[in-house]
């Protein structure tokens, strides 16, 4: 066993060295990043279901595959191909990497105001280094550290978001990760960074996108940093392939009463781990993390969240759900820590879970970690079929089973797309979910 | 209208209905009443379909059909409307477009052309003024957060729209105070006609000061015990389930 993850350790090794070079400018902090990147890989490689966090998850299709590192983005990717792929087009102002590089011909500012940058990785080494070194992987958790390690050794491209203080963004930005398979297998190590100073207000939306089928792997860590008194709004949707893998990381860093919600929407995949870890580093933070996995096939969906409330008075929200069909696999492990000096914390945590087949299967782990003593927190999980009676209710008014049952899921898994504020995605989640059920149309014309 | 005949049901091992005998002509109102756990909300769901009942022998025959045999939506398309005695909540599913789906699916059932969103809120509108309900049951979510009595109010406001040839109705009266009592005695007496058969399920008399049945039918142990006109609810209010009891016991043959 131990020969065989070393020697999935060496590929990736020979694809480090063996990568093209990054450009020769990139400043001596982010190359030695990577190397501290590829050094900790190398160190605790490949994580195995013998260690906990990764019980339920097993990545060895990961480490088995030889990947390959796309240079150039796929150029045969045009405006009209990107528009036929849902989650697409949900805002004005977006960028666009095609397999995890980005490309600007179908990329557009919109009516973002001028003060709010959006650089990718190059961009911001040239026009805006120091920012770039104080905040890129200043936030990342340690706790499973591999795949961010790995990011930063095969770090590509980046979007960084800055917004200067008291700005605030109407115009949510829309970051596009579209995968154009069908060639050998690639790997992808994009990053987000979202940087919302003092008082000001943003909404991001990362959308992960695929043009077909096919193999790929995306390592993906977005940071946001939000600054005192600041609201964040994040969204991450997920449509990947099939055969895709998906390893995500969601750092979120708040300062004094910042407001910041994030949510993740999981919709396909051949195996998506979704880190999220949340800390409450000022009084006063709101921290909002939601959760939606609807899955079918024998797609693999691990939602590995952590919320740290490090001061007192903050509050957090946690609501995952799940729909899981055919022979799809769900996980949410959801550990709350309050520190010791976080008094009056009000946390609540939620994990609901629809089993819409018998080889479904969900695996919930609730964990609370109490350190401080005038706290309130609250979790609970649930996993169930349909509701019998609601069932029948619908059935004795003169709807058909396929139809009733379909608009029971749609009532499940509304509340979730109702939390999301950005129109365009809610009205395309709602499509998602028409089409993706039996009998949407009804549901459609019912709701 | 309908017809049911020797009427065996059971639920797991026990048997809850054993031998029901009853006869309902268009245009009637019958009474069931009957102690808890005497087998009449059993009797309305084995009438709407519910499936976790197994009926063990007898039949069920509306409009000359075998009632039996059909799934519960085919029956509400047939015109069968079961009020719920506990209507459930559905969070995320409009009261209106969940009705107005309904409604068409019936009148599909029936060959009639489906009623579009203006026409049907038009509809809505009326009945509800009709009916004295208040016009923010149709912009909530089926049922949740409904107190009890709005719930019953909405049995009573789906079955108007949905204007069913036999309608059961489950205890709509219990836990009500008397000014929703009164809306649901009304909307039931609205609905009386010479073409439509109704079936009130109780367990209390009350309900039946304003919705005068044709026939009383008292259900003891899964048998309907003793049938008479409106007069036997009277008979039972003054002298209680137990003077039942005690006649069935004298009539038992001594072993």
């Amino acid at each position: 066993m131990l020969e065989a993850v070393k020697e999935e350790t060496t590929d990736f090794l020979a694809l480090f060295s063996n990568r093209s070079q990054p450009s020769p400018q990139e400043p001596l902090w982010l190359q030695k990043m990577r190397r501290d990147g590829i050094r900790t890989f190398q160190e605790i490689g490949f994580p195995s279901t013998r260690d906990e966090a990764w019980k339920y998850t097993d990545i060895s299709p990961i480490a088995q595959t030889e990947w390959n590192i796309p240079q150039a983005a796929d150029a045969r990717l045009t405006e009209e191909g990107l528009a036929r792929i849902q989650f697409s087009n949900l805002s004005a102002a977006r960028w666009t990497f095609v397999n995890g590089v980005f490309m600007e011909r179908l990329s557009s500012r919109g009516a973002l105001p001028e003060a709010v940058r959006v650089s990718t990785l190059a961009q911001a080494q040239k026009e805006c280094p120091e920012l770039l070194e104080r905040h890129l992987a200043r936030y990342a958790s340690r706790e499973e550290p591999v795949f961010h390690a790995l990011n930063l050794a095969f770090l590509q491209d980046a979007a960084l978001i800055h917004v200067p203080p008291g700005l605030i963004v109407e115009e949510p930005i829309q970051l596009i990760f579209c995968n154009v398979p069908g060639g050998r297998p690639h790997m992808t190590s994009p990053r987000v960074l979202i940087v919302a100073e003092e008082n000001s207000q943003v909404s991001v939306l990362e959308t992960h996108l695929t043009t077909g089928s096919g193999v790929y792997f995306t390592n993906t860590v977005t940071e946001v940093f939000a600054g005192d008194n600041s609201v964040v709004d994040h969204y991450k949707v997920q449509r990947e392939s099939d055969e895709a893998f998906h390893m995500g990381t969601v750092h979120l860093h708040q300062q004094r009463n910042a407001n910041v919600r994030t949510n993740t929407v999981s919709l396909s995949g051949a195996i998506i781990r979704n880190e999220t870890n949340t800390i409450l580093d000022g009084e006063g933070g709101w921290g909002e993390l939601n959760g939606l996995f609807l899955i079918s096939k024998d797609h693999h969906v691990d939602n590995f969240t952590r919320l740290e409330h490090r001061k007192p008075h903050c509050d957090s929200r946690e609501v995952y759900k799940g729909v899981l069909e055919d022979q799809a696999k769900g996980i949410f492990r959801g550990r709350i820590v309050v520190a010791k000096g976080a008094q009056k914390t009000d946390s609540k945590q939620t994990n609901n879970n629809l089993l819409l087949s018998n080889e479904a299967l969900i695996h919930t782990k609730p964990q609370l970690e109490i350190y401080a003593d005038d706290v309130k927190c609250t979790h609970g999980a649930t996993i169930g079929q349909l509701d019998r009676d609601a069932l029948f209710y619908l059935r004795a008014r003169g709807i058909d089973e396929k139809a009733a049952r379909s608009i029971l899921i749609y009532a499940f898994a509304s509340e979730m797309v109702n939390k999301v504020r950005i129109d365009a995605l809610r009205k395309e989640l709602d499509d998602y979910l028409f089409e993706w059920l039996p009998r949407g149309e009804l549901v459609r014309e019912a709701v | 209208m309908l017809e049911i005949k020797n009427l065996w049901v059971r639920a797991g091992d026990e048997t809850i209905l054993k031998g029901i005998n009853l006869k309902v002509n268009p245009g009637e109102v019958h009474s069931i009443m009957g102690p808890n756990g005497s087998g009449k909300s059993t009797l309305a769901q084995v009438l709407a379909g519910r499936e976790d009942f197994e009926v063990m022998d007898g039949q069920v025959l509306y409009q000359g059909e075998d009632l039996l045999d059909l799934a519960p939506e085919d029956r509400a398309r047939e015109g069968i409307f079961l009020a719920f005695q506990y209507p459930v909540e559905i969070p995320g599913v409009s009261n209106t477009y969940f009705l107005r789906a309904a409604l068409n699916a019936i009148r599909k059932h029936r060959g009639e052309e489906e009623v579009d969103a203006i026409a049907f809120l038009q509809m809505v509108r009326e009945k509800m003024k009709l009916l004295k309900i208040d016009e923010s049951l149709i912009s909530r979510p089926v049922n949740e957060g409904f107190s009890g009595g709005e719930k019953k109010r909405n049995e009573i406001f789906h079955m108007a729209v949905l204007e069913p040839k036999l309608a059961i109705m489950d205890e709509t009266d219990s836990g009500l105070d008397i000014d929703a009592l009164k809306v649901v005695a009304d909307g039931i007496n609205s609905l009386r006609g010479p073409e439509r058969s109704i079936i009130v399920v109780t367990h209390y008399q009350r309900l039946l000061n304003f919705i005068v049945p044709d026939f009383v039918h008292v259900l003891y142990d899964g048998r309907i015990v003793k049938s008479g006109d409106k007069n036997l609810a009277h008979e039972l209010e003054e002298k209680g389930y137990g003077w039942i009891e005690k006649e069935i016991a004298a009539e038992q043959p001594v072993a």
